[in-house]
């Protein structure tokens, strides 16, 4: 293929089988923003410096801006898009909603998604946990402590739990 | 915005297949595994391959045989390897010590041996070190860092590297004219630029882990962040022991040389004697004197090298205590 003719892949995006075509050097995150119209994943560094562009590759976190397009045929993508059902939020996305765990919102889809493979992988994460998988992901708003009781939020109420923000995350300690 | 030039994308099935695509592409062709050193490079246009030959669809590199590791294996496989945290725990932990766990979801055991030499001068954007006029290592004829040097000083920054040269771990190269195997200490030069012994058209395809029996290591690794942060300071410090005396030990840093420097003072420093406080304080001091770090990376460069005696002295004592 010469290299700047349009290359054609299929592969399956939020549960739905795709066809695109693109430049055969865009990275993953350039074809799900410009030629998808996906715009949820968003550009950080674009060096793999700070994990704002995160998406599920195959059910694992990587980073778009250094995924080539062409490299994810027949593989299964997952966005941001794809969490809610409808119109009702995916429990992680309802727990940042309520804890303030989204401030100025920009690196929130990659949070969720990182989140979203955790607990995947491991329903009863703790706090250590819960860094450790984090630790990719740069926030530079919340401080982190909001993001790690959202993600112990939601995966309570994933197990089935009842279960509702601390007071203290709400008001704060008094 | 930060794109990709264009190139030409090939996706090989087997070994001999991407050793003809890059003969067809000649010095134009690079290969490329994970991605996540390639690319972040070529944004900043540091490397302009022509073609770009991924290696993560030959099954041959994915292989996990006994103590013999495929190099496209991950660095999240490798570190969750319970059979690797078990007896090649500095190998695991090393791994799981490399960026953050998205990288290592991507990055791959040979990418990170491979990992390109990097500095305060180079890595950055095309703009950024136009503004300042290139250095050698890219475009240029200067070293920022030493300006009167005639070499290149950009920084050996992998963190497995170095443990795989101090367990004395071997490589085996693919290339067209056949197969080599090398130790790993003789897969790096001390250059920033010409940083591999490895030809550009050879293929690292296999790690041979020497057998777990009577021989203990471990990696400690300094860094600004706990994540993200490539490593200040590496070091990797193996011993084989006898009856509680050491017969043997290699103490190899990263992060301070364009190479994973072997301190052969340090090491012979414990040899023939107990891992008792005075052999620890005798490596440590004997790894600091030669240890030359250069203002190319983060942190006080005397500060830097200081670490290196505190750094080679808690590897130390952590073998100490893991014996028996």
């Amino acid at each position: 293929m010469r290299p700047d003719s349009k290359a054609k892949i299929a592969f399956e995006l939020n549960g739905e089988p795709v066809e695109v075509a693109f430049a055969p050097h865009k990275t993953l995150l350039e074809v799900l923003r410009e030629d998808l119209a996906l715009t949820g994943t968003k550009h950080g560094c674009e060096l793999g410096e700070c994990g704002t562009c995160t998406v599920l590759l195959d059910g694992a976190p990587v980073l778009s801006c250094l995924v080539l397009g062409l490299a994810c045929e027949r593989r299964r993508v997952k966005t941001v898009e794809g969490l809610a059902q409808g119109s009702r939020l995916h429990p992680l996305q309802e727990a940042f909603a309520a804890l303030g765990a989204a401030q100025c919102g920009y690196c929130t889809p990659a949070f969720l998604l990182t989140a979203d493979a955790l607990l995947a992988d491991n329903p009863s994460p703790n706090r250590d946990d819960i860094k450790q998988a984090l630790s990719g992901n740069l926030c530079r708003c919340t401080g982190y402590i909001k993001i790690y009781e959202a993600v112990e939020l939601a995966a309570a109420r994933l197990r089935g739990e009842k279960a509702e923000p601390a007071r203290e995350s709400l008001y704060g300690r008094r | 915005m930060l794109r990709l030039p264009s190139f030409k994308y090939l996706q090989p099935k087997t070994l001999k297949e991407a050793l003809a695509m890059k003969a067809d592409a000649g010095p134009d062709g690079m290969y490329v595994a994970g991605g996540t050193d390639l690319y972040p490079n070529m944004k900043r246009r540091h490397q302009e391959p022509r073609t770009v030959i991924s290696l993560m669809a030959i099954p041959e590199l994915k292989r996990l045989e006994g103590w013999n590791v495929g190099t496209c294996v991950t660095l999240t496989e490798l570190s969750n390897l319970p059979t690797f945290q078990h007896s090649y725990p500095a190998v695991a932990h090393a791994a799981a010590l490399v960026s953050t766990p998205l990288l290592r979801n991507m990055g791959t055991l040979g990418g990170n041996l491979c990992l390109d030499t990097r500095c305060n001068y180079y890595d950055q954007t095309y703009e950024w070190r136009k503004a300042i006029d290139f250095c050698m290592k890219k475009d240029g004829h200067i070293c920022w860092v030493a300006p009167s040097s005639p070499r290149c000083w950009a920084v050996s920054s992998s963190d497995v590297a170095p443990v795989a040269v101090a367990i004395g771990a071997e490589f085996l190269l693919v290339g067209p004219q056949g197969e080599r195997v090398i130790p790993a200490g003789r897969f790096y030069h001390n250059d920033g630029i010409n940083y591999l012994t490895k030809q550009p058209d050879e293929i690292l395809v296999e790690v041979r882990l020497p057998a777990p029996d009577g021989w203990d290591a471990v990696y400690h690794k300094l860094r600004r962040r706990g994540s993200f942060d490539f490593p200040v300071l590496g070091v990797a410090a193996w011993v084989r022991r006898e009856g509680g005396r050491v017969t043997d030990a290699r103490i190899v840093l990263g992060g301070v040389a364009s190479w994973p420097q072997e301190i052969p003072e340090a090491a012979a420093a414990l040899r023939d004697g107990e891992l008792g406080d005075d052999a620890i304080a005798a490596a440590a001091a004997a790894a600091y004197r030669p240890a030359k770090p250069l203002d190319n990376t983060d942190f006080d460069l005397s500060w830097r090298k200081q670490m290196t005696r505190v750094y080679v002295k808690a590897a130390l004592e952590e073998l100490r205590q893991r014996r028996g």
